[in-house]
């Protein structure tokens, strides 16, 4: 298992890899209906599943493999299983806590598929299956309740089983990479990695693993409080092979957070920030070209090692992203040294 | 193209910001005061479960230094595990603590474990050691690994503490060779503690304990690459127990060697520290000749030097120690902390001192606002304190006033640096923001000429010229009074007036005011984004040496501003009002048939309980009327503004009980539903009844002109209501809602007493609460006045997010920006009448804190921007309307693509 970590390497030290864009965005344009997200299986079940996204690796499967597609052909070098949101944690606010290890597992094979299709046609392009672990819809170290800063609305040890679970069904589904994604509480991300750690740990294995937080706005700081290198210093002892900074932000706002990732970081640099912010309507309506140009500046300041997007963002940004970056040098990783 | 970085293999620690012990990094301290085992107060407070006093100490330390902080909770009386989690769970919700990195220490690996699952920063786990052999070493080494943390290891092994030099260093080199090798972990997370213990306590055996450990440190820094060394610094010291002087000597003599021997962190009492240079010398000599084990008899000769000085314990700062400082002093303080408690004895006292009332406004008082302007302007105090500062200035003068009468000097007036003149224009009733700058602008010495609301031109113009004024202030909310404020400017500039005008107020804009204002009025008119950018932008019109260079910049900015503007402007590309008509959405009828309503006609709600519609308040917006940035509820955690948020929410929150409890202002409602299709695209047409044989009403809606992509619709309300020939007996539903009833007494009450504080108060909650109300009423007009999403079940925050099926668009909004439909809107549901809302001339409605609307059901309703329109629809519009072009240009000035003249 090693060796994906030394292919990724390899690559690495040649040209910035493209990681896909938003999932989101692209199931929303689908359409779908209750009745769609249901499908058969979940015909009867007690509450609304209209927006449980990852879902649709069991009930719309060959949707979430099209998406996959269209990342894949836009350039797409890593693709994220649509797995957001598949913790027993986050699954519960739909009554479907069950299914977390079956939904991963699922999701990383529709994923596993769309990639190995795509490395079939040209294996001089080698696609990997990143297995996303999302922050679940709670908040370990920020208190829900004002009047009780003490109170936390999930524990430490309740988040490493459920990202334990989920970090078996990804790697039993056949992801080549994890990435913990999404960051807002860096605590949250601590558990995951614990999980991580410890999965490989007792399985003696080691996947490469990605790490990208969230700064959430101007004040230069993660949801609960970090600002980027103290981030980078709380989760930098998982031995990432990448760390860097995903939503929230479009890339103009995302600059001086990824250029100080660059500046500290040991290991490769990656960002995938919104198309833009939402505009008044809520919509991310940044073009392809425009964020393109913006990623063009980062990648010119040699801030990096892989890029891509996230909210808002479509195969066209995708395809404008990696079409532009696709003769810049990228980031040199540094030396370790006195 | 980059350089390749060099990283190094430094120390890096964290709580919310960086720590990074670096070889430039001086002596890190680790403060001790949150340890239970050191700090006989601290463990007094915890066991009693003062928790919120526990944290105060914990903020203490941070402010006087700590670079880290250390937190043990090995008390025999305690759950350990327990504590550490709620302490540093507190602690984490305490930006101005959770700022530095958390060493969390205990003899128990359970309690340990429990702290490291509270941090989400990088800290240091204190401490670990091979005391239990190398099995367990190794288990907890790993997990402390898994968890992230530095580790501090006790020079310990299965023989014991290890006391001389040989010890230390065989049982540190040991650990260090299982760490790095065996657990891979990383050297730079090692930190060394080879204990630093008691010396001069008569026991011969002690006598080289801090050589052995200075010595320690040396070899440890040359021999285990990357590893650091801490240590306990208050041990060395134990001897001379209530002998702070001496103790402190040793303390500092002893960092001082330590530290030049490679000594990188220690757990200290920042209190319990002299300055190496300033200890007397003759105490220097003997402390060293202890610590450095120079004289057999070096413990004798100190302790006969401690007997013969007395300690001199350091007073602690309470609270009310500024009540000792002169009176000058207190009121500054008294100002900046916005205290009112003691303003009227403080004002007595500094009259009689100073001699006359305008001595002390002129003095302590002007002086104190000074620093809270030049704080303010540096972001280091936020609004609301501002406000309070305000009320006690007020509060200050209210007591000279009488005074200044008796000398017949009317000293605001003479003093004031400025004059400003202030009002909401004409047709609209929005006044938080005005009064917030006017308070700031107060706050700063200038006098406040405050017309109040809904203040015709002619008024405005003609109070500027009786009071002298310097500048004019204009503020307006609702989006006719853009247009007013040009009409104001046009006045202006017939009027022959030279002053400049200020623009300000949420739909106001930097290039509204630069397009539309500035070209009317050739004095300077300038656009204020909000309270804290108004002093400056006074200062800078009314001070001589400032005045003209700042005048031309700000003409040639919005020179620039509007030519940029009308550049853009050509390149937009809008397309025909048929083409958009023909592209509009095409909604599905067939599959979504209009539930009917439970009632069709009018239904009021008087006097609507507000307990019940508090939950339904967001509080987002709230703070964004005090100008405070972040969303709720995190910004009640947030570094910046989080302090002063929370101390604002609370203050809401009493005075929200007060409201409900004293029914302080009431709230009404009437919601009304009407039979209704769409005719002509773009209109809707209203039955009295079910048969649809009366048509009640026509409401006239807008259509987006502005290019799209091919395959996108061109958006109208209209869309949303079933065409009359689809048959499909669609519905629309109509509302007005209001929480401000009464509250004109209850700011005439506050202003009374000089609380601008609470007058601003009220009425943001006014506001809110006439949002939450609309909230609760969409919500139960859904699940069943019209039912037709009765198994409904959203959290308010997938309220807030407008989760739900359907929308409640306003008029004089952007899905339908004519504010003179909502007189249709009103006459519908007798509205005045039935809620007590009244509408002004230009349709804004009072008393502020109310909504009205549009219920439109169906689940691709949406809300969207109309945008501009071209002159073609204007027409058809005016037609639809029965209404001249020039009225229609001018109520929808703000959305049309050409220039109207």
């Amino acid at each position: 298992m090693k060796n994906k970590t030394e292919q990724l390497r390899k690559i690495l030290d040649r040209r910035i890899m493209i990681i896909d864009g938003a999932m989101g965005t692209m199931i929303q344009q689908y359409k779908l209906s209750e009745e769609d997200y249901r499908g058969e299986r979940f015909k009867s079940h007690e509450s609304s599943l209209r927006g449980c996204n990852d879902l649709l690796s069991l009930t719309q499967p060959h949707i979430i493999e099209e998406i996959h597609k269209k990342y894949l052909e836009a350039g797409a070098d890593i693709i994220e299983t649509n797995t957001f949101n598949s913790t027993s944690i986050s699954m519960a606010d739909y009554h479907l806590e069950h299914l977390a290890y079956e939904l991963n597992v699922a999701s990383a094979k529709i994923a596993r598929k769309a990639a190995d299709d795509f490395t079939a046609k040209n294996p001089d392009k080698p696609r990997f299956v990143a297995g996303a672990l999302g922050p679940t819809s709670k908040t370990a170290s920020i208190s829900p309740d004002v009047n009780d800063p003490g109170y936390r609305a999930i524990s430490f040890d309740e988040l490493v089983k459920a990202y334990s679970e989920e970090v078996r069904g990804l790697i039993d589904g056949g992801a080549d990479i994890i990435i913990v994604e999404t960051i807002f509480d860096t605590l949250n991300s601590k558990a995951a990695l614990y999980s991580i750690m410890e999965y490989f740990d007792d399985n003696n294995i080691e996947l490469p693993l990605m790490i990208s937080g969230t700064i959430t706005d101007a004040s230069g700081r993660t949801l609960s409080g970090q600002t980027t290198e103290a981030f980078y210093n709380s989760v930098v002892h998982s031995n990432p092979i990448s760390i860097g900074l995903n939503c929230a932000l479009g890339a103009d706002l995302m600059r001086p957070y990824i250029e100080e990732m660059s500046n500290v970081a040991a290991c490769y640099v990656s960002a995938y920030p919104n198309a833009g912010l939402p505009n008044e309507m809520g919509e991310y309506d940044e073009s392809p070209e425009h964020m393109a140009s913006i990623i063009k500046s980062f990648a010119e300041a040699g801030f990096l090692n892989i890029v891509g997007g996230c909210c808002g963002t479509t195969p066209a940004h995708i395809k404008a992203i990696a079409e532009t970056v696709k003769n810049i040098t990228p980031r040199k990783l540094p030396v370790l040294a006195e | 193209m980059s350089e390749q970085k060099i990283i190094k293999p430094y120390l890096r620690l964290s709580g919310l910001e960086p720590l990074i012990l670096t070889p430039q990094t001086n002596f890190v301290n680790i403060g001790e005061r949150t340890n239970i085992t050191g700090s006989k107060e601290f463990a007094r407070l915890i066991l009693a479960e003062n928790y919120d006093a526990g944290v105060a100490v914990a903020r203490q330390q941070v402010e006087n230094g700590a670079q880290v902080i250390d937190i043990n909770m090995d008390e025999g009386m305690l759950d350990g595990e327990a504590a550490m989690k709620k302490f540093i769970n507190l602690i984490s919700a305490e930006p101005d603590i959770a700022k530095v990195p958390v060493m969390v220490d205990s003899s128990k690996w359970s309690v340990i474990e429990a702290g490291l699952k509270c941090l989400q920063g990088k800290g240091i786990v204190n401490s670990i050691s091979l005391k239990e052999g190398e099995e367990k070493f190794i288990a907890v080494a790993k997990k402390v690994r898994r968890y992230g943390a530095a580790v501090v290891v006790m020079a310990f092994d299965e023989k014991g503490q290890a006391d001389t030099f040989e010890r230390k260093i065989e049982v540190c080199k040991r650990s260090y060779d299982i760490l790095t090798r065996v657990v891979k972990f990383p050297a730079h997370d090692i930190i060394f503690d080879p204990n630093i213990l008691t010396v001069a306590t008569g026991m011969e055996e002690h006598n080289n304990y801090a050589n052995d450990f200075i010595r320690a440190t040396k070899w440890i820094k040359e021999n285990l690459p990357h590893a650091k060394v801490s240590g306990g610094i208050s041990n060395i010291s134990f001897s001379f127990r209530g002998n702070n002087a001496v103790r402190e000597a040793m303390h500092s003599a002893f960092l001082y060697h330590a530290i030049k021997a490679g000594l990188d962190m220690g757990i200290v009492n920042a209190g319990m520290i002299e300055v190496y240079d300033e200890i007397n010398k003759e105490l220097l000599e003997l402390v060293e000749d202890v610590l450095l084990n120079r004289r057999s008899d070096s413990t004798e000769r100190l302790i006969q030097y401690a007997d013969r000085i007395k300690s001199k314990g350091k007073v602690i700062e309470r609270d009310e120690a500024w009540r000792d400082a002169p009176v000058e002093e207190r009121l500054r303080h008294a100002l900046v902390k916005g205290i009112v408690e003691y303003i009227d004895v403080d004002i007595e006292e500094a009259r009689v001192k100073l001699g006359r009332p305008l001595l002390v406004i002129e003095g302590p008082l002007m002086d104190g606002m000074n620093v809270v302007g030049d704080l303010f302007g540096a972001g280091k105090m936020f609004l609301p304190q501002v406000v309070k500062s305000a009320r006690v200035m007020k509060k200050a003068v209210a007591y000279l006033n009488p005074f200044m009468e008796a000398e017949k000097n009317s000293v605001t007036e003479a003093k004031a640096v400025g004059k400003i003149l202030m009002a909401t224009v004409k047709g609209d009733v929005h006044d938080i923001g005005k009064n917030i700058v006017g308070v700031v602008l107060a706050c700063n010495s200038y006098k406040i000429v405050d017309l109040g609301v809904m203040v015709s031109c002619e008024k405005i113009l003609e109070a500027a010229v009786r009071e002298k004024a310097d500048i004019i202030g204009l503020s307006g909310l609702i989006t006719p009074s853009l247009d007013e404020m040009v009409h104001v400017a046009k006045e202006m500039e017939r009027q022959g007036f030279k002053i400049p005008l200020l623009i300000g107020g949420a739909t106001t804009s930097r290039i509204h005011t630069a397009v539309k204002v500035a070209p009317e009025y050739s004095g300077t008119v300038v656009h204020v984004l909000d309270a804290s950018r108004g002093v400056p932008v006074v200062g800078n019109l009314l001070k001589d040496e400032t005045k003209e260079a700042y005048t031309q910049k700000i003409k040639k900015e919005y020179n620039e501003l509007r030519e940029t503007h009308l550049g853009k402007r050509r390149d937009k590309n809008f397309v025909s009002l048929s083409f958009a008509r023909e592209q509009k959405l095409k909604v599905d009828f067939k599959n979504h048939e209009a539930t009917k309503p439970s009632f069709i006609g009018n239904k009021v709600f008087t006097d609507f309980p507000l307990q019940e519609v508090r939950d339904f308040i967001d509080w987002t917006p709230f703070f964004q009327a005090w100008e405070l940035a972040g969303k709720y509820p995190a910004i009640l955690t947030d570094n910046v503004v989080g302090k002063e948020a929370t101390k604002l929410f609370n203050d809401a929150n009493q005075l929200l009980d007060k409201i409900i409890a004293e029914k302080m202002l009431s709230a009404n409602a009437v919601v009304g539903f009407y039979p209704a299709e769409t005719v002509n695209d773009d209109d809707v047409i209203i039955y009295d009844d079910e048969a649809r044989t009366q048509v009640k009403e026509k409401f006239c809606f807008v259509r987006q002109q502005n290019q799209k992509a091919a395959t996108e619709s061109y958006y109208s309300l209209a869309d949303f209501i079933a065409p009359k020939e689809t048959g499909a007996g669609d519905y629309l539903g109509f509302f007005a809602c209001t929480a401000g009833i009464g509250i004109e007494k209850w700011i005439a009450h506050f202003e009374k007493d000089h609380d601008d504080y609470n007058s601003i108060l009220i009425k943001a909650l006014a506001d809110r609460l006439a949002e939450a109300f609309t909230e609760y009423l969409h919500k139960y007009v859904r699940t069943q006045l019209w039912g037709y999403a009765k198994n409904e079940s959203l959290t308010n925050e997938e309220l807030i997010k407008e989760k739900y099926q359907g929308i409640r668009p306003a008029p004089g909004y952007p899905a339908c920006p004519d504010h003179t439909e909502k007189k249709k809107l009103f006459t519908l549901l007798d509205a005045e009448k039935t809620t007590g809302i009244q509408l002004t001339e230009n349709f804004a409605m009072y008393p502020a804190s109310s909504v009205s609307g549009f219920y439109f059901f169906h689940p691709e309703s949406k809300y969207f921007g109309v945008g501009k329109i071209e002159k073609d629809q204007v027409e058809d519009y005016a037609k639809r309307k029965n209404m001249s072009i020039d009225v229609i240009e001018k109520w929808l000035s703000q959305n049309l693509a050409y220039n109207s003249l």
